[in-house]
């Protein structure tokens, strides 16, 4: 996970959801792929929050299935962009 | 059994041959009847997906973002949505991790209950219960025990009786860990909703052994530990908490949790409101294939199972003249724990000869319920318990009540028990 790019040269083409906790993100994180919805575990970047944890990084275009898929079953944190 | 390794039964075979015992049972196979207390030999599936995290991962749980560490907090969750598949728990996240069901117990209570709360509990409950809660009175805290029939059974009605403008909690055991009666859950549980009680379930006995659904019984807190027959290791329990009772519920312990780490203050959030410090990872994989172990068998088929091996225990007991048989004496009315003793000897006596001619493994005493057995009558010397597992098998249980048979026998003779 720590050779990921982190998109501070790419466009703004992705979206992040942080989570309370570890395992809610694993929890929405199981819904995208049983939804097969293109997702990536990242690190939750820094200038988000100084949390250690994760988060899912997905394209700003899948926005509304993402939303549709874990709305209500897991609760988010925050969502930005990238 | 295919799924079932007996390399650890093999192994204390041969350093029981080795031994000094002359009058080792042919086949000199160790019969473990101590389920009750921690169930073994365990399904090959719990110590592989041990040795497996030691060995492949072995990182820390939702502290770094690195891939073990994922891989970790990955295991961690498959097991809590192990138990919460087979507890009917709707969001795993309301599963939190302890070391046992004592902590989870002291968890529920200690959080609960405050100065002025009054409490009902039944006068089978363990220790686990009863040490926290005689710590509480002491603070002000008021506790009703409801008596038991000697059986162990409750009556419900009475806990509605019981019910006062204070009362603020409810806690049973589902199944006593020293006959094995099993309380009228779902009767309690409507009773516990229907006047805005709390309603917290020790379910140390029966998590794995007989069906349980949290919200068909109303359960608010259930209290599971993962060494008995979730088939996990020592060191591995939880409680569910229902959603909302977060509010009310109060951290044991408070500390580092890998989220919020910006903040001094203990997070609001499941599981980690409740899951201070880096928790027992390589345990909960065992405890994750443990349950797995117990979905595939499927619960109606475990408890089908032991509850023909428990009547035939019953039964068979029943017949050995000096023997008194504690409980319901009814298989359908129990879980798979069995108490007597032999008129004329002492439990451990038994216990021992039990042991050392027949290689029969159970506990004898007052098996960290004094309240039970004065319930049942047995206090203070307590009984010897049996409690045969899933993996018993049933010519072990003939061979158990042969054993008995031929212990009681000798008291019945008038030969001296050689202790
Ligand atoms: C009814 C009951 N409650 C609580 C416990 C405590 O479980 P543990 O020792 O895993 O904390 C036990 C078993 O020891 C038990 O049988």
């Amino acid at each position: 996970m720590s050779g990921e790019k982190f998109p501070g040269g790419q466009k703004a083409s992705y979206r992040v959801v942080l989570f309370y906790s570890t395992s809610g993100t694993l929890v929405a994180e199981k819904i995208l792929k049983r939804e097969r919805i293109e997702y990536k575990l990242i690190p939750v970047p820094r200038h988000l929050s100084s949390d250690c944890g994760i988060c899912l990084r997905f394209l700003r275009e899948d926005e509304g299935r993402v939303m549709e898929a874990i709305g209500g079953k897991v609760e988010i944190q925050d969502i930005h962009s990238l | 059994m295919g799924l079932i390794d007996n390399e650890g039964l093999q192994w204390s075979n041969l350093s029981r041959k080795q031994g000094s015992n002359p009058n080792a049972m042919k086949g000199s196979r160790v019969i473990y009847l101590d389920n009750a207390a921690t169930s073994w030999p365990k399904p090959r599936e719990t110590w592989r997906a041990m040795e497996n995290f030691m060995r492949h991962i072995g990182a820390n749980p939702g502290r770094s973002g690195h891939r073990l560490s994922i891989e970790a907090a990955r295991i961690v969750l498959e097991a809590r949505m192990a138990v919460a598949e087979l507890l009917g728990i709707e969001d795993p996240l309301r599963v939190v991790f302890s070391r046992n069901a004592t902590e989870a117990l002291n968890l529920a209570i200690n959080g609960i209950l405050r100065p002025g709360d009054h409490v009902i509990i039944s006068s089978m409950e363990h220790n686990s219960v009863m040490r926290p809660l005689r710590a509480l009175e002491k603070r002000g805290v008021e506790i009703k025990v409801l008596a038991c029939s000697p059986e162990g059974e409750l009556n419900p009605q009475e806990v509605e009786q019981a019910i006062r403008g204070n009362t603020r909690l409810i806690v049973m055991n589902h199944a006593s860990n020293v006959v094995g009666t099993l309380i009228p859950l779902a009767k309690v549980g409507e009773t516990a909703c229907r006047n805005g009680v709390i309603f917290c379930v020790d379910a140390a006995q029966t998590a794995g052994a007989y069906p349980i659904d949290v919200e068909d019984m109303k359960i608010d807190l259930l209290a599971f530990t993962g060494h008995k027959s979730l088939y996990g290791p020592q060191g591995t329990g939880g409680l569910y908490i229902r959603e909302g009772l977060e509010g009310v519920l109060e951290p044991l312990m408070r500390g580092g949790t890998g989220s919020r780490s910006e903040f001094q203050e203990q997070p609001d959030f499941l599981p980690d409101r409740y899951e201070s410090g880096t928790p027992n990872t390589v345990g909960l994989a065992g405890l994750s294939a443990g349950v797995r172990f117990v979905l595939s068998q499927r619960i109606v088929q475990i408890r089908a199972n032991e509850e023909a091996k428990t009547q035939l225990l019953i039964g068979g007991l029943e017949s050995i003249s000096g023997v008194v048989l504690y409980g319901s004496r009814d298989a359908r009315k129990q879980i798979a724990v069995v108490s007597f003793n032999i008129a004329g000897l002492t439990p451990s006596e038994v216990v021992m000869e039990l042991e050392e001619e027949f290689q029969i493994l159970c506990r004898p005493g007052l098996h960290c319920a004094p309240a039970a057995h004065q319930t049942i009558g047995s206090f203070p010397q307590g009984t010897v318990r049996l409690s045969p597992g899933y993996l018993t098998t049933e010519e072990e249980i003939h061979v158990i009540l042969e054993a008995v048979g031929k212990i009681a026998a000798r008291v019945t003779e008038g030969g001296v028990a050689h202790v």
